[in-house]
Parts: C-alpha cells; structure tokens; sequence
C-alpha cells in the first residue's frame, strides 16, 4: 500500500467537470438528506398515529388492518421497499398512472425516497404509539368516556397526550434512525449525502477525507435531531408526573 | 331515575351478572356492597355503558343504555363518575381537568366552565390547588377533585366504584365528608363501597351482591338490623370487625 496523500484542501477545490467546489456537492447531498428525511418523518408521524390509533380502538376489523400494516411495512427491508416503490409500482399500475410515474412526476427519486422511508418509518411509529397507548391505566379510557367524549374525543384529549409524552424517547431514536436510513436511497439515485460522498471520492480518490466529513455531518444531523426532541420533552413534561421533572 | 331489569352479563362463558333488577330513584343514595369479585363494579359501569350487558335493560332517565341507537356521549355526559383510582387526565392542570368536558361537550364558554369549575374547587377545598397538576396531589384530594370535575357537567346521577378504597386510611373521611354533603343537597348516587359508616348515615338503601346476584336489596334499617341472608351476615361480620 502506497503512502496516502492527504488533501484537507480538497474540498475547497474545483470539481474536473467545471463550476462547482467539492464542498457543494457535501452541501447539496446534505441538503437532499435533510429533506427527504423531514419530508418522510413529518409522513410517518401522521400515517403512525392513525395507524397506532386504529390498533388499539375496540373495532376488530380496523384494529387488524393496523396490525397487518405494521407487519408488511416493518418487515420488508426498507432497500427493498424502495426499489418495490421505484422499480414494480409504476408496471403494477394501470398504464396511464404508470406513464406518469415514469415519465412526468417531478422530482421521481425524491418522491419516491420520501414516500417508501415515510411508510416504512410509519409501522414503526405506529408500533411505538401502540405502546404507549397500551402502557396507559386502563381506568383512563373509562375516565375519558364517563365524562361525556367521544371515542375520538377520548383519543384525542386523554390517551395521545399521555401516550405521547411516553414514547417521546423511542420516537427520538426513529427520528435519528431516519437521517440513517435516508442514505438507502442513493440506490435510486438520489443523490443525497452518502451517494455525493462517494462520487467526491471516485473522483479524488480521497476518500478519508470525504468520509470523515460526510461521517461529521451524519453525526451533527443527529445530534440536533436528538436536541431537538429532548427539547420537546423538556416543554411538555407534567409537573408531578413521574419521570416528568419538578 | 335508574331501573334495571334483569340484567345478565357474560365474559365468554363466565356469568358475571346474574338476572339483576332494582331501581334508583331521584334524591336516593344506594350503597352497593359484596364480596370483591361479586360483580359490583361490572354492574355499575353496565348503568353508564362502559361495560355492554347480554340481557335485560338498564333505563336511565328514560333512556334505555342497551339501544344500540343511544346516543352514549350524551347519556354519559349525564351521569357523574367517580373511580377506585381518580383517573384524572395526569397531563392537565387541576382547573383543565374540570374545564376541558364542559368546554368540549357541553359546548359551554371558557370563562363559565373556569368560573363553575372554581366554585365546586372551592366546595370540596381545593379551590388553592387549581394551577397544580393530579401527580402533585395527595390521593385524597385527587379523589375530591374527581368528584368536583364530574359534578362540572351537572349530572343528574353519581356513580362511585370504591371511591376510597385506594386512599390511605387518614384521607377516607375528607372523600366521606365531601359525597355525604353531596347527599345531603339530594344527588342521587349509587355508590359501591364498603364504608358502612356512610352507608349508615346517608344511605336510603343497600343492596348486596354475592356471585353476580343482587341478594339483598333492602333500606338501610333492614340491612343493619337483620340482614336476612347468611351470606349477607358472614360479609357485615367479617367487614364491621375491621
Ligand atoms: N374484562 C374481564 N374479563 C373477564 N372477567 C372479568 C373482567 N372484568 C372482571 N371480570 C370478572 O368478573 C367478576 C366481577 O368483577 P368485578 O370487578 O365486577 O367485581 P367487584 O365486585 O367489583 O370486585 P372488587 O371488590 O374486587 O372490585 C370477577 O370474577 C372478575 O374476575
Ligand atoms: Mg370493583
């Protein structure tokens, strides 16, 4: 093994091709990873707490239907759900919404990135949400009917509040976990902060360099991922409560 | 005010209840009392539907609980609730907890709900503690509290199961005191416990239940002069001695 030559420079340098530094393809790549993972999480958010709900309401059908949708979307790796999304869908459908799929939706990686890490993030959510609900006193859903509410009234004003503050710290991982998994999509070509990262090194050769750069921003996405839902955690905690701070 | 017609209930094959009739007139106080697994917290929550019953009818104020076509929030939101474990909403603040059903089913305005909410805080003595949250209450209070929150929505019954048999021995009597002041103003209420001394000076009537029947339904002198059955006596015994 030859002597390796570091090049901290290398980012500050023009690409071959023309026009733009390295550091704006790092740049870009996070940009794209940032916002396919807000877009999926902010998704899987809505799609886990309808889909946690339904798992735990006393209507059989609706509550199986939940569970068989967290099972297929938690079990498929999500590389595959991807290409599932990518690669078959677009043949599954009737011609005309094919076409479009292949040809006039805009932004085709991303979308498809966003919406394929938004239901597989989902089931797990929705797993998370269950618990929580189910990790309640039992006297709770009694207590919110007795008073008058409806059933979702009793969802929406006693169970999910509580229910949220429980899983705020699993749901704090799943929000990391969707930076992290949002690196999948560069099978698709999306060429989000992994995928740059590996073209900057395919043309430099400089690959410690990259990585340890693209590594530090995985790692500074997360931490303020992780800030950020602790300080959720911090606004909403119940005085009184145990584990809830005072 | 509350009739039940011989209700029975199942648990797959278990017999919960058993053939149960009695009614609850307007302004009675009811204890309802048994051995702990006899039914009488199934029973009680059959009256405001929370738990569905097989057989028989419940009326309550004219309207029949089994209907499927009843209009269950409405009926509930008429009939107050007090539990064994409070059950109040933890992440609310006292004043929230008895405000939110006003406001959100009974449609009432902000201000009244707080203004209504304040004046039964300060009836059962904790009109200092409506900025405080339920975990930083001692039980006793939290169980005031339940009792002032289902008064908010006016109801025209109570329904209490066990209201305090999960409080420390020193907090029963400040929950005692406050339901009966209630029974005294003339609410109705049907109250499972096994606090004879409430149900000696405010009760009009005791029911006992033993294996899902009600064995005894009799006015408070028969029941403490000679109640009639043997299962009855063994039950007054065993709990009278402690
Ligand atoms: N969800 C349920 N599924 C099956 N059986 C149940 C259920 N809830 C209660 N039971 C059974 O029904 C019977 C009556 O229960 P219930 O809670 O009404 O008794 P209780 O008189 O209130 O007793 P306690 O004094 O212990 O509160 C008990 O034998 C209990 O085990
Ligand atoms: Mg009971």
């Amino acid at each position: 093994m030859g002597k390796y030559n570091w090049n901290w420079n290398i980012f500050f340098e023009e690409v071959a091709t023309g026009g733009e530094k390295y550091y704006q393809w790092l740049l870009s790549g996070l940009g794209w990873t940032v916002a396919t993972a807000l877009c999926a999480w902010v998704i899987a958010l809505i799609l886990g707490f309808l889909v946690g709900v339904i798992r735990t309401t006393p209507i059989k059908w609706l509550s199986i239907a939940g569970d068989a949708y967290v099972e297929l979307f938690r079990n498929i790796p999500l590389i595959v759900q991807m290409f599932l999304w990518f690669f078959v869908l677009p043949d599954l459908l009737p011609q005309a919404a094919g076409d479009w799929l292949k040809q006039d939706m805009p932004l085709p990686e991303f979308t498809t990135a966003v919406v394929s890490l938004a239901f597989f993030t989902s089931s797990r959510v929705a797993e998370q949400v269950k618990t929580g609900i189910l990790a309640l006193p039992r006297g709770q859903r009694n207590a919110g009917l007795a008073v008058g509410f409806t059933l979702p009234q009793v969802y929406r004003y006693v169970l999910l509040p509580m229910a949220f503050r429980i899983i705020i710290p699993p749901l704090t991982s799943e929000f990391m976990n969707v930076f992290k998994n949002s690196s999948v999509a560069l099978t698709i070509g999306l060429l989000e902060l992994t995928a740059q990262a590996r073209q900057m090194n395919e043309y430099t050769f400089q690959g410690f360099e990259t990585f340890t750069i693209a590594t530090v921003l995985y790692v500074i996405v997360s931490f303020t991922a992780n800030r950020l839902m602790a300080s959720i955690e911090y606004r909403v905690r119940v005085p009184g409560y145990i584990g809830g701070g005072r | 005010m509350i009739t039940l017609d011989s209700v029975s209930k199942w648990y797959g094959k278990f017999q919960v209840l058993t053939d149960c009739t009695t009614a609850v007139n307007k302004g009675d106080v009811v204890v309802v009392c048994g051995p702990s697994g006899s039914g009488k917290s199934t029973l009680i929550k059959c009256i405001n539907a929370l738990e569905p019953f097989q057989k028989g009818s419940i009326f309550v104020d004219g309207t029949s609980v089994g209907r499927a076509k009843t209009d269950l929030p409405k009926l509930r939101s008429k009939v107050g609730m007090v539990f064994q474990h409070f059950e109040l909403f933890p992440h609310l603040s006292i004043i929230n907890n008895l405000t939110i059903a006003p406001i959100k089913v009974l449609k009432r305005s902000k201000d009244e709900a707080i203004e209504n909410a304040m004046q039964l805080l300060d009836r059962v003595g904790l009109k200092s503690q409506a900025q405080k949250f339920p975990g930083q209450l001692s039980g006793g209070q939290q169980q005031r509290v339940a009792i002032a929150r289902a008064l908010t929505m006016d109801p025209i019954v109570m329904l209490f199961d066990e209201p305090t048999s999960a409080l420390d021995p020193e907090m029963v009597s400040e929950v005692l005191d406050v339901m009966v002041e209630l029974a005294q103003e003339g609410m109705t209420m049907m109250v499972v416990s096994h606090e004879m001394g409430f149900a000696r000076k405010v009760a009009d009537r005791v029911i006992f239940m033993d294996q899902g029947c009600i064995v005894e339904d009799t006015s408070k002198e028969e029941f403490f002069g000679s109640a009639r059955s043997e299962r009855a006596q063994q039950f007054l015994s065993k709990i009278l001695s402690h």
